[in-house]
């Protein structure tokens, strides 16, 4: 470690709840920045990362959490013994946070360009021409076009890579010596995260910014950190220059945090189960038709988006199909059409045989149980008033089972997913993220159904739970021949769970065909372009060695 | 946004239409003869019946609708069939106490209301918040005449720094008009304030809690303008809608304020017609209010695009 004066010294800082009886969340962490530094806050939820960054900025929730002990030094200066008045003048001034989810971190009501000048305005006492001045400098900065237009646009008029942007040139507007990522690029595509942490380094280099980087993700710290903490529970586990951590890590915790990792090299083909076809899907389209204006009737309508533009693909039982592409390519608005959740304009789905596509609502009905969904988001996708037996139940009630034998079923389930069977009388808040996965799997299982759609199924958990739920999906498809179309945007794991590949750019197919061909050896440039961008591309992080 | 405009003008056409028909319709349903009492008690019922056929209560009563509504177009609102003086020239004598007292009660609102119900929101929890709303139970809970009899016994009768009540117009002075307007406003608005207090605190808390926020907080802003510039901006939309939907209701809701402040408004007038059933007198005023009604919400819808420029239309 260089003997120069760090930026920021964080020193037995410990954080816990407050309430009468304090839970410790932070259980006394050190570090320090040394100037022009990345150091990298790793560690999965739960684990206090972000929690050490809202401390520095003083942010932490009110009422909720407070420091109780240690020292948190900002060139010498104590943060926990300041003044609410002296932190917010640091905050914009000398040290500035960029936040996770870029669409929601700008005010909606007000212009980029005001949102930007206030910083100025707050922390300085220039004049307003030249603070606008330097709020279009930084917006050039950040490789914004037409930056005049943007000075005057709603955050709601921007994708959610020039909305970061945004906020990278307005914590940088002031030259910081400490910026705060927290979770930057979590929210981004693989292109534009490349982009964003192309972008953070290189003002980094140019201002000699020191960054304290939280993620979740290896391959991001493979990328960018100099250094890295590796958090587990409130505690440092261990913390060191990143090649170390990466080839040579010392505690088992960390060890198997990077073995969850999916590779990005394709497993082995597994040979075709049977031969019969259980979803077909021809040349689906959806299209969506154009906003009408006042004078449509006389005016020659425009045509429609087509969100998914001429799809066909074939899936057997006991395989697994990944649908891959980026926000906006269309492979949810898919998924929605082969579980007839929406309506498609033309094409056919068949599923077993049987034509599904044209089927109205009451003639559909004898074919929903064969093709079952899994959604994103655990917290969201089960009824918070129903017990876990309920939910499990409905489904098999409304094609007639009998209440016992749906019970007793369910509870087969939950054991076959790996839950304790008095699960059946809890509710979804009493389980963790990974649990509450399980059980959404579960649900769609108790239909007995040929297909299930798994969209983004892993996309909200922990790579350590990712890996426990993409195990207990590859054995139940294993044990009951099940059709899997998994939708994702995460290539590792696509490689790791998918026979076939389909990747999806604005609607359209790009490639499609055995794993092993499309993300080993693709054909399509794009599909070229997205391999290369995928963060830690160089590092093989289960074997601790560069990627060979 | 223009288009929308005249879009929603055109859609009021027919809002129109039912309230006018479904208010003749009600008056006519609606036991009491309007002859009877203009004849009063001693008449018999030849001479009723003249009454009634000299008035044209007589006609079919499609026939009668089409008169009042050919009128209605012609711009005559008719006559009071009690005092024989044109509606049009009672509704306008009236209008002025009536919008001026709505007017001054709204403004005193949203000043009050609206910092109340941001500071409470901030101090969530903390005294203040709780001082703010309990006292907010009490505008909703006691009735408006007592209110007004207690501001007048504080303020006119003990410390006499205001009249006890009576209306000038804005024409007989500025300093006359508004001193007798003060407690008007205050007894009227209340309630509305407690309600937008309340209303503003639960908007802000939820708001409050957004991301942006604490991006403005990040960027080391003062309390004020995080507040202010960044949250009830934010938090503007059901408040409006509830100041405006609030404003409708007090032009039509001042019956009480009026009577305790001896305000000749529209309130009293509305309520003079319905005892003695003063048809087109009702008929032209509720077609007013209804007509308010579709303005305000207009202009409520039209000031959502203002706040949110995520609203177009």
């Amino acid at each position: 470690m260089s003997t120069e004066n760090p930026v920021l010294k964080v020193d037995s800082l410990v954080v816990e709840t407050d309430a009468k009886d304090p839970k410790q969340i932070l259980k006394g962490i050190s570090f320090e920045i040394q100037p022009g530094e990345t150091l990298c806050l790793v560690g999965e939820s739960g684990s206090g990362k972000s929690v050490s960054s809202l401390t520095t900025m003083g942010l932490l929730p009110e009422g909720a959490l407070r420091a109780a002990g240690g020292r948190i030094l900002l060139d010498g200066e104590d943060l926990l013994q300041a003044s609410p008045k002296r932190i917010s003048e640091l905050r914009g001034s000398r040290m500035a946070m960029i936040f996770q989810e870029p669409m929601t971190a700008l005010n909606p009501v007000l212009t980029v360009g005001r949102q930007l000048d206030e910083v100025l305005a707050c922390h300085t006492s220039e004049p307003a021409a030249k603070r606008r001045e330097i709020v279009l400098d930084a917006l050039e900065q950040v490789h914004l076009p037409d930056i005049e237009r943007m000075y005057d646009s709603y955050p709601h008029q921007l994708s959610g890579g020039q909305r970061q942007r945004i906020m990278i040139a307005m914590a940088l507007l002031l030259k910081p010596k400490l910026l705060i990522a927290d979770e930057p690029t979590t929210a981004l595509d693989v292109t534009t995260q490349h982009q964003i942490l192309k972008l953070i380094r290189e003002l980094q280099e140019k201002h000699g910014t020191a960054v304290l980087f939280i993620t979740h993700d290896m391959g991001v710290v493979a990328d960018i950190a100099h250094r890295v903490c590796v958090m587990h529970f409130g505690v440092i586990v261990e913390q060191g220059e990143v090649k170390q951590i990466l080839s040579n890590p010392q505690k088992q915790y960390t060890r198997d945090l990077l073995s969850a990792v999916p590779s990005l090299t394709p497993r082995e083909p597994r040979p075709q189960r049977g031969p019969r076809l259980v979803l077909d899907v021809a040349e689906l389209v959806k299209e969506y038709a154009p906003k009408r204006g006042l004078l449509s009737w006389i005016k020659k309508p425009k045509p429609g988006t087509k969100a998914v533009n001429n799809i066909s693909f074939k899936l057997y039982e006991g395989r697994t199909l990944g649908i891959v592409g980026e926000s906006g390519s269309g492979k949810s608005t898919l998924a929605r059409c082969v579980m007839r959740l929406i309506d498609p304009t033309d094409g056919v789905i068949r599923v077993d045989g049987q034509q599904i596509s044209g089927l109205t609502a009451v003639g559909l009905k004898p074919h929903r149980h064969r093709i079952q969904m899994i959604f994103q988001d655990p917290y969201r996708s089960l009824n918070p008033r129903r017990t876990v037996g309920d939910s499990l139940i409905e489904g098999p009630m409304n094609y007639g089972a009998k209440r016992e034998t749906a019970l007793g079923r369910a509870a087969e389930l939950l054991q076959l997913v790996g839950l304790p069977a008095d699960a059946i009388n809890r509710f979804p808040h009493q389980f963790s993220g990974g649990q509450r996965q399980r059980i959404a799997i579960a649900r769609a299982l108790a239909m007995e159904p040929d297909v299930i759609v798994a969209d983004e199924a892993v996309s909200a958990l922990d790579v350590s739970v990712q890996a426990q739920v993409l195990g207990l999906l590859d054995d139940i498809q294993e044990r009951l021949g099940i059709a899997v179309l998994f939708i994702t945007h995460d290539l590792r794991v696509a490689a790791q769970i998918c026979d076939d590949v389909l990747v999806m750019q604005r609607g359209k197919v790009v490639e499609y065909g055995p794993a092993n061909d499309v993300l080993g050896n693709p054909t399509a440039e794009y599909t070229r372009q997205l391999i290369e961008v995928a963060p830690g591309r160089s590092w093989d992080f289960a074997n601790f060695s560069p990627a060979g | 946004m223009l288009g929308y405009f005249i879009r929603r003008l055109l859609a009021a056409i027919p809002v129109m239409l039912v309230v006018a028909l479904s208010v003749f319709l009600l008056l006519r349903l609606s036991p009491g003869d309007p002859a009877t009492i203009i004849a009063g008690e001693m008449a018999d019922a030849e001479q009723v019946n003249n009454i009634r056929t000299a008035l044209g209560l007589n006609e079919p009563l499609h026939t009668q609708f089409f008169i009042w509504i050919g009128n209605l177009l012609q711009g005559d609102f008719g006559t009071s069939l009690i005092s024989q003086t044109s509606v049009m020239s009672m509704i306008s004598q009236r209008l002025e106490p009536t919008i001026s007292l709505a007017l001054a009660a709204i403004t005193l609102t949203v000043l009050i209301s609206v910092p109340l119900g941001v500071i409470a929101a901030w101090k969530q929890g903390k005294w203040i918040d709780n001082l703010v709303m309990s006292t907010s139970v009490v505008g909703f809970s006691v009735p408006v005449f007592v209110i007004g009899y207690i501001l007048i016994q504080v303020f006119a009768i003990e410390l006499k720094w205001l009249p006890v009540q009576g209306y000038r117009s804005i024409d007989d002075g500025i300093g006359e008009f508004i001193t007798r307007l003060i407690l008007p406003a205050m007894t009227l608005s209340s309630v509305y304030i407690a309600l937008i207090a309340r209303m503003t605190r639960a908007s802000m808390l939820e708001v409050l809690g957004e991301d942006y926020i604490r991006t403005a907080r990040a960027k080391g802003l003062g309390q004020r303008i995080v507040l202010f510039r960044h949250a009830l901006r934010n938090a503007a939309v059901p408040i409006l809608t509830v100041v405006g939907a609030g404003f409708a209701l007090m032009v039509s809701g001042v019956v009480v304020t009026e009577t305790v402040f001896n305000i000749p408004g529209l309130g009293r007038l509305i309520v003079d017609a319905v005892l003695s059933r003063d048809y087109p007198v009702i008929q032209a005023l509720i077609l007013l209010t209804a007509g308010l009604y579709v303005v305000i919400n207009l202009l409520i819808d039209l000031s959502y695009a203002i706040t949110d420029p995520r609203i177009r239309y």
